[in-house]
């Protein structure tokens, strides 16, 4: 990687950034809404992406690491009376942990076991949501109250439910947890785990441990579902068993594969664009369902490697 | 009731669960062990098997029995054409690399289930079963219905061992199952084989629908649960091995049944017996019953 490319590669991350910076200002109100929830679940699709794209692991289950995020950060909140800030922590840090205990346990498996099993321990999750009602109220979930969602910034309060804060907090949260991705595939790390992907034994021959250097990735990928998780919660006030369930594993899968795996904007790209086809057939039909499912045969046959990975492979060869 | 004839009772509906379950795990593991493909749509077949079974016999006017027959042979076929079109136009183009196929699948399961939402209805609707008959026990009375599914489920799994081990189809798929170039090279057509084995696999999944529709009722969501026990029992019997199947799914419809009845919560008997599963896969991958792993 020479200097030319990595200066380009900075740039055309930094125009991306300063777009979306635009954008809050530019964009109708509705739209801007819309963005905010994209760049927070784009943040989940980048946490799936390293796991899928980079290390070549398919997991069928983060949308319990999502849901850690989710109920570590609203279940203290909401009964324990806790701050945002504090709240945040303790949902990436749920996160983290999950991460870390699920990873040791199903990275024991390989291939087709390792799909089943995540999906095990997330369906796990699911259910635990489901069984203390008492305190998550199941499926019906909980509504944090807006008087509980502000931070103070020396002696203005911030509230979470403004649009404008929201939006720039959810493009913070984007702007970091990209720019750690970036900087994370491209250092030694990231390269180790690429070379996992395209063949492990080589690796473990060539000394590398490759449990280790898997189980960073699966928490790494816990711990920024999480963040997206708990953003997710704390800015749109509401936490409920749905987050939990199989669908929220699939999304970030169909996202990473619609955008492009491992290249770093894809999940962005992938869920902006299907969170706007959804957005746009959900007001023509009520079966959007199946544009989801014909969306994920039609990209597995003809566009394995979405969008991004396409254009990389025709013309830009030197995008990250 | 005393504790003994609530066990029972709880046995026998376990026994149901137990030989619906068996039949449909039978043809994920076929799918699995033949293809080395993992099949999410399949409780969607199950369900499609349902609701073309609560289709057909509401069309037959007349004596519960003619609209169940039919339906009892309408219902497989359909949904094994439902199958092999699948199969045909997305799996054998994906060459049936194992995780482009699992997403593939997840796909269709979208799909299917949209669909059956639209046309179909969020409504569960019953079927009526072929006969009433009452068998009276010296404590409560039982279906008779029911204890003819655990008949016909065994039936039917003994025809699917005898087709596996004694003819010829059996021999060309279990020769495509252990090594898929060498019978190529024999001049078994292996891709039609892959065809007729996911359309087996469906169909029984759809028999079994069809089976439990007039005891329990058609719903758009009702694939879901059996799909999860039917992974569960795939496992823990070891993937593509018949006879750890059976034995699983009697294990599991069982204990099911008895867990469900007299013990926990549902939902805590559902996430113990998950968690178990997932470690099972994760400590011993061949299964309890499964020779070597794969």
């Amino acid at each position: 990687m020479n200097d030319t490319s990595a200066a380009r590669i900075w740039l055309l991350h930094l125009a991306v950034i300063a777009a979306l910076v635009a954008a809050g200002f530019l964009l109708p109100d509705y739209h801007r809404g819309v963005f905010s929830r994209i760049l927070v679940l784009a943040v989940f699709a980048m946490g799936y992406n390293l796991l899928l794209g980079y290390c070549g692991l398919l997991s069928l289950g983060h949308a319990m690491f999502f849901a850690a995020g989710l109920y570590g950060a609203g279940l203290p909140l909401y009964h324990l009376g806790w701050g945002v800030p504090a709240a945040f922590v303790a949902g990436v840090a749920a996160g983290g942990a999950l991460a870390l205990v699920v990873g040791a346990l199903a990275l024991r498996t390989v291939g087709v076991a390792f799909m089943i099993v995540t999906m095990m321990f997330a369906q796990v999750a699911y259910l635990t949501t489901l069984y203390f009602t008492t305190w998550t109220r199941g499926e019906e979930g909980l509504v944090l109250p807006p008087a509980t969602r502000r931070v103070g910034l020396g002696d203005t309060v911030v509230s979470l439910s403004d649009p404008a804060s929201r939006y720039a907090i959810a493009l913070v949260l984007f702007c970091v947890v990209l720019l750690l991705m970036l900087r994370l595939v491209r250092s030694p790390f990231g390269r180790t785990l690429a070379g996992i992907r395209e063949n492990e034994e080589r690796m473990r021959m060539l000394g590398y441990d490759t449990f280790r250097a898997k189980l960073a990735a699966v928490v790494v990928s816990g711990l920024a579902c999480a963040a997206a998780g708990a953003a997710y919660g704390l800015l749109f006030g509401y936490v409920g068993s749905g987050f939990a369930s199989i669908q929220y594993s699939i999304l970030p899968l169909l996202w990473v594969l619609v955008g492009g795996a491992a290249t770093t904007l894809g999940p962005l790209l992938g869920t902006a664009f299907m969170f706007y086809v959804i957005d746009y057939a959900s007001g023509l039909t009520t079966a959007w369902l199946v544009l989801v499912g014909a969306a994920l045969i039609f990209i597995v046959l003809f566009f394995p490697k979405g969008i991004l990975g396409t254009v990389r492979e025709r013309w830009l060869t030197w995008l990250p | 009731m005393g504790f003994g004839p609530l066990l029972l009772l709880a046995s026998l509906e376990g026994l149901v669960t137990a030989a619906t379950l068996a039949l449909m795990a039978l043809g994920l593991s076929l799918v699995f062990g033949v293809m080395r493909v993992v099949n999410v749509a399949h409780g969607e077949f199950f369900m499609l098997g349902a609701v073309v079974a609560w289709a057909v016999s509401t069309a037959f006017a007349g004596h519960p029995a003619i609209g169940f027959s039919a339906a009892l042979i309408v219902a497989p076929l359909v949904v094994g054409a439902v199958a092999f079109l699948a199969e045909r136009l997305v799996l054998k183009r994906l060459n049936y690399d194992p995780e482009a196929t699992i997403v593939a699948t997840i796909g269709l399961l979208y799909i299917v289930q949209q669909l059956a939402l639209t046309f179909y209805g969020a409504d569960a609707r019953p079927v009526q079963p072929p006969f009433n008959l009452r068998i009276q026990l010296p404590w409560f009375g039982y279906s008779g219905y029911k204890l003819a599914v655990i008949a016909a489920a065994g039936v039917l799994l003994a025809g699917v061992w005898f087709v596996l081990a004694r003819t010829r189809a059996g021999l060309v798929m279990r020769a495509t199952q252990y090594d898929a170039e060498t019978a190529q090279a024999f001049g078994i057509p292996v891709g039609r084989v892959y065809a007729g084995v996911f359309a087996l696999g469906a169909m029984l999944a759809a028999v079994a629908a069809v089976l439990i529709v007039p005891v329990s009722q058609a719903h758009y969501l009702m694939g879901r649960d059996p799909l999860l026990l039917s992974f569960v029992v795939v496992i823990i019997g070891g993937l593509g091995s018949l006879r750890g199947t059976v034995v699983a799914a009697l294990l599991i419809g069982l204990s099911d049944g008895i867990i469900s009845t007299l013990f926990f919560s549902p939902t805590l008997a559902k996430i113990l017996a998950t968690l178990l599963v997932a470690l099972v896969l994760v400590f011993r991958p061949q299964g309890l019953f499964g020779t070597a792993a794969r």
